[in-house]
């Protein structure tokens, strides 16, 4: 299939591929964040994480239409704001949805799936209701949209590279929450053990509300950097869930670095059998290889080293 | 009071087995038209899943999410056969290659694939039903229990293991039909499936396979292995040094499930006409999760009307009242979590069954009932 | 934003009204001439199968998706029918009858569909059905229709491969929406070669298909065929096979949510559409898409279909006005609304030829009925139960509506089952 190409052409494509994947690692970190830090640090699993990126999406296309219609002049720079406000509106609900149900499920990890799942059905209900169920058209600043030529042949997508930045951005703030602050010290003395760390002087209860309200917050700030790349419809959501669970298993739960580096082979798998692949056999292939390697190591690639 | 004596029925089960049966075999024939009928007799079809998760998760605590990939291949096994009838040379001359399956012929391929070919029996295919799911079954089991994957772990990767499949069966649609399914069903053996007479026969077919299932779901539940089972459960550690071998218990109830699942989708075919990947994936096996909860996880008769009552209020409210049935549905989902963990079966144990026992008391004060232990509620006491 | 007119929740409301009070706009038929009489029609004589058919009064049903994935979709279908049929009843309905619809829900779930098909032509003896959109839908519920003979009239351009004698298609098949498009693109663009796209389904799988063969048979290439999964959201890598094999044109038949992803990340990667290197042509992109699409994203596209808003003949202009008043000003209406629209009007126009409620003579009237106040122009059956229609090209423009800058010559003959192009 390479016959035709002089090696300049192949060095630009295989360049450009590569970028691809790196792009698509950083969906999935995205993507898998929130979720690894809800699932990883509380066990609890989150169906209606999708949905609180669709949240996130929303709130972004909202604040789109208000700078449209009332600061044309800032539009280029809306997002940013819509950003932070997908954090809060998808934290805030993050945190009531733990207070009003997850935290009385604390001990049935089984069922915080089934609540769970019941409340992403009951919120794209919602989002039906309130923005219609057509998929609603995120106008995104200009600048965003383009693409950098490097040399003739390779041009790097704007958005990607937005993307990436904002993963990188993300995992450290992540990193430096959950391993310099004192937050994340109690975050992860509860997820050790939650009676000695009661005993201790720690609120659980309000550790626990805001490790939940930030997995969703930062479930929001992903679905406002999806409008770029994606649709913004009450149903997207489920569209990402089996990706980011199995980013999320494959890591192992409890490591975030194991997310990181799960996200990592994934989508470097993916994105090379795609090129060599139809992508539907790639998809199937990397799944398949999900799920046997998990078969063979199924407390994932980075554990902790707990026997059950 | 004979009967209350067999170990493995107390009197509260036989009351529970005769209401159903009645309900199924006599009061909703009488009561519905054909057409009614065998929109109950689909339903029933996902109460086989839903007394398969009651073994797997409620009994033995492995909550798998991809039981629409048993409740799918079973159909699809029984789909192949019939299809392949449907497709004589005669009824498909249109075709470019006539004789083989529709799809088949839209997608350029002249000949029945081999491993289509075997579905020409129906021996084989009825076997194919059952053997094709638990192999399938216990592959997974044997990956997963073996290495004590369980819990949170086992219900994702089952729930990969579904989206797998479908994305399989879509993207294959030269040999499955792809996301359309394998449609237009016609005969069983020269028997045409789609009439009146046919329907009515097939639900108490499906009804009496039912009520099979049950027996043996209740001879697992109240023999030694369910006990077993529910200890491994609630103390996976303990039994295990008290010499059991865990793993096979969880792979055999595992399969168990897949098999009866796969016997609901042979009869979805045969009753619906059709089967399609929209039964294989994370939304459907979801679905059947809650059919059960809602049912009550720790019963399997429980889980017969769960699968009925849901089915029946998704058909009605989504006449009336689509918009309120995702939420109505969403609603159920956290009401059975957070307030009725028990389900249906929970109401009936708590608030129903006393006064029942206190009746029969009152006839028959010398009776001692040794079913009295009730392993639902001790079990759920336990869960706590 | 709650008020939105393409909010499904207030017509589905109002449309359940009108059901339980028996029929709409009854006011307006007050002012529209009446034709026919429902006196001149006993009902013994135009109903001999016992159809839901009164002395004032047929029953007809609506089944799409109101819920669930398949929902964005099929909205615009259902509120197109429900156009027609109170167009029909204020002109005095169909021999003088009222036209009233029973709606019911297909959830986006194949055996949903079947199970409400059958209870549409058992329970409620309806005259006939608009309705289904997917393809898996109508495969579920065609065996309904021809166990119980029902009518269905079937408004999405699909595959072909089918003709039922139960159905008539209002959509194009394949070769109509394809072969013309390709004869235009190698004859004013000079394309030579192809990049076949699609989401991984029967449609897609087909129309390329019959692509394929098409441009080998015009002796020029396919550079590449890619299929993703539905709701596939990550392109960038076929959008690097796309820049490796150079196409002069890109054939896409993307659907759903993966449209959107398709497109942004296309337009994100530098592909200028507007260019035309590569041209890019679809047959899957209509107006309803581009709203979630965006029209900046997809500007300078081509898209192959019968129908465009912007068409300019009397009759769309007031299709378009009514739509629009009825169904709200910011309303897009794509191929697929235009094609479930003619449904109610062809099936009035049968009844009439046939002076019959009874599908049989429905069936044979079918064949060889006009319509010329079809939005898209001039629509004939042909005897294969589908449309004669034009086809025509469209160029997106940022807008989001497309530019129509061609149309074939003579309508274009349906053929579902295409020889040598299987």
């Amino acid at each position: 299939m390479f016959a035709d190409y002089t090696m300049g052409e192949l060095g630009a494509i295989f360049a450009m591929q590569g970028f691809a994947g790196l792009i698509l690692f950083s969906v999935f970190v995205l993507m898998a964040l929130g979720l690894a830090i809800i699932f990883g640090q509380m066990g609890v699993i989150n169906m209606a994480h999708g949905e609180f990126m669709i949240l996130g999406a929303y709130v972004t296309y909202l604040t789109s239409n208000l700078f449209a219609d009332y600061l044309p002049a800032l539009f280029s720079m809306y997002f940013f704001l819509a950003m932070i406000l997908a954090f809060f509106v998808a934290g805030g609900l993050g945190m009531l949805v733990e207070w009003a149900l997850i935290r009385h499920l604390y001990k049935r990890p089984l069922d915080t799936l089934l609540a769970t799942w019941g409340l992403s059905l009951i919120l794209q209900q919602i989002y039906r209701s309130v923005f219609g169920a057509r998929e609603v058209g995120v106008s995104i600043p200009d600048w965003m949209m383009g693409s950098l030529p490097l040399t003739d042949m390779i041009e790097v997508p704007i958005n990607g590279i937005f993307v990436m930045v904002l993963a990188v951005g993300i995992s450290l703030a992540v990193y430096i929450m959950m391993f310099r602050s004192s937050w994340g010290k109690q975050v992860r003395a509860v997820t050790q053990n939650r009676v000695m760390a009661g005993a201790v002087g720690i609120n659980t209860a309000r550790t626990d509300r805001l490790t939940f309200g930030i997995g969703c917050g930062v479930a929001g700030v992903a679905g406002s950097a999806f409008t770029m790349i994606g649709s913004t419809g009450p149903t997207a959501g489920q569209l990402y869930i089996v990706d980011t669970f199995l980013v999320v298993v494959f890591g192992g739960a409890a490591s975030l670095l194991g997310t990181i580096a799960s996200a990592f082979s994934i989508s470097q798998a993916q994105s090379v059998m795609e090129f060599f692949l139809s992508g539907s056999m790639a998809k199937v292939l990397t799944l398949l290889t999900v799920v046997g390697i998990l078969m063979l190591r199924p407390q994932g690639l980075f554990a902790l080293k707990l026997r059950k | 009071m004979l009967l209350s004596k067999n170990r493995f029925f107390s009197t509260t089960d036989l009351i529970g087995f005769g209401l159903l049966a009645l309900l199924i075999f006599v009061v909703l024939p009488i009561g519905l038209d054909t057409f009614r009928l065998n929109l109950f007799g689909k339903y029933l079809t996902y109460a086989f899943v839903a007394i398969g998760l009651v073994l797997c998760w409620g009994a033995g605590g492995i909550l798998s999410l991809g039981q629409g990939v048993f409740f799918g291949l079973g159909g699809y096994c029984m789909a192949m056969f019939l299809k392949l009838e449907a497709s004589s040379p005669e009824a498909t001359k249109i075709q470019s290659t006539p004789g083989i399956p529709d799809f088949m012929d839209w997608n350029q391929i002249t000949e029945i694939p081999i491993w289509w070919q075997p579905f020409h029996s129906l021996t084989f295919s009825l076997i194919a039903v059952i053997l094709v799911p638990v192999i399938f079954a216990f592959i997974i089991g044997v990956a997963m229990f073996r290495r004590r994957v369980g819990g949170v772990y086992f219900a994702i990767i089952t729930q990969a293991i579904a989206a797998i499949l479908t994305i399989l069966i879509i993207g294959q649609q030269g040999y499955t039909g792809g996301v359309n399914g394998i449609t237009d069903l016609r005969t069983l053996k020269g028997w045409d499936i789609r009439t009146d007479d046919a329907k009515v026969l097939l639900y108490f077919v499906n009804g009496g396979l039912l009520f099979a299932c049950l027996f043996l779901a209740q001879l697992i539940r109240r023999s030694k292995l369910g006990r077993i089972l529910i200890a491994m459960r609630n103390q996976e550690d303990r039994v295990r040094f008290s010499g059991y071998d865990v793993a096979n218990f969880k792979i055999f109830v595992f399969c168990a499930g897949a098999a009866f699942a796969a016997i609901g989708g042979a009869m979805f075919t045969l009753q619906v006409g059709f089967m399609s990947p929209s039964f294989v994936g994370i939304v459907p096996s979801i679905e059947m999760v809650i059919l059960c909860a809602v049912g009550g996880r720790l019963s399997i008769i429980g889980a017969v009307y769960g699968a009925l009552l849901v089915n029946l209020a998704k058909t009605t409210f989504s006449e009336l009242f689509p918009e309120l049935w995702l939420l109505g549905l969403g609603g159920l989902f956290i009401a059975v979590v957070l307030i009725f963990p028990n389900g249906l079966a929970g109401l009936y144990s708590d608030y129903i069954e006393p006064r029942i026992t206190a009746i029969f008391k009152r006839k028959f004060p010398e009776s001692k009932d040794p079913g009295k232990f009730d392993p639902a509620k001790t079990a759920a006491e336990a869960a706590e | 934003m709650s008020d939105t007119p393409e909010n499904p929740k207030k017509p589905m409301e109002a449309s359940r009204r009108a059901v339980l009070m028996g029929g709409t706009a009854v006011a307006a038929s007050l002012f529209a001439p009446k034709f026919l009489s429902a006196s001149d029609y006993p009902t013994a004589a135009v109903n001999t199968t016992g159809l839901a058919v009164t002395d004032d009064e047929v029953t007809i049903g609506i089944l799409h998706s109101i819920t669930g994935t398949m929902a964005i979709s099929e909205t615009g279908s259902v509120q197109a029918e429900k156009l027609a049929i109170d167009q029909i009843n204020a002109q005095g309905g169909i021999l003088g009858r009222k036209i009233k619809y029973i709606q019911e829900d297909g959830a986006s779930d194949w055996p949903t569909f079947a199970e409400k098909a059958k209870k549409l032509l058992v329970n409620d003896k309806v005259a006939s059905v608009m309705g289904c959109w997917t393809s898996a839908s109508r495969k579920a519920v065609l065996p309904v229709f021809e166990q119980y003979n029902g009518f269905l009239y079937y408004p999405t351009f699909y595959e072909g491969l089918e003709q039922s004698p139960n159905v008539i298609y209002t959509g194009q098949e394949a070769t109509q929406q394809i072969i013309a498009g390709i004869d235009w693109v190698t004859q004013t663009k000079g394309a030579k070669s192809f990049f076949l796209l699609g989401s991984d389904y029967i449609w897609p799988r087909t129309s390329n298909k019959i692509a394929r063969k098409h441009i080998e048979k015009l002796g020029l290439k396919v550079v590449g065929e890619e299929y993703y999964p539905l709701g596939h959201t990550q392109f960038n890598s076929v959008i690097n096979k796309i820049r490796l094999k150079k196409p002069d044109v890109i054939y896409a038949i993307v659907v759903g949510g993966s449209n959107v992803a398709f497109y942004k990340q296309l337009k994100a990667a530098g592909i200028d559409m507007t260019k035309e290197k590569p041209l890019l042509l679809t047959i899957s992109v209509t107006e309803d898409e581009i709203r979630g699409i965006g029209g900046e994203n997809i500007v300078g596209a081509y898209a192959c279909m019968k129908y465009f808003q912007s068409l300019d003949n009397p009759n769309n202009v007031a299709f378009v006005e009514e739509f629009k008043k009825m169904w709200g000003e910011d309303i897009v209406i794509g191929d697929v609304t235009q094609a479930a629209y003619l449904g109610p009007w062809l099936w009035k126009a049968a009844v009439e030829k046939a002076g019959s409620f009874d599908i049989d003579k429905i069936r044979e009237a079918s064949p060889g009925i006009e319509l010329t106040t079809a939005p898209e122009g001039y629509v004939k059956v042909h005897e294969n139960h589908h449309l004669w229609s034009k086809t025509r090209v469209g160029h997106a423009k940022e807008d989001g509506q497309y530019e129509v800058v061609f149309e074939t010559a003579d309508l274009v003959e349906p053929d579902p089952f295409p020889e040598g192009y299987q």
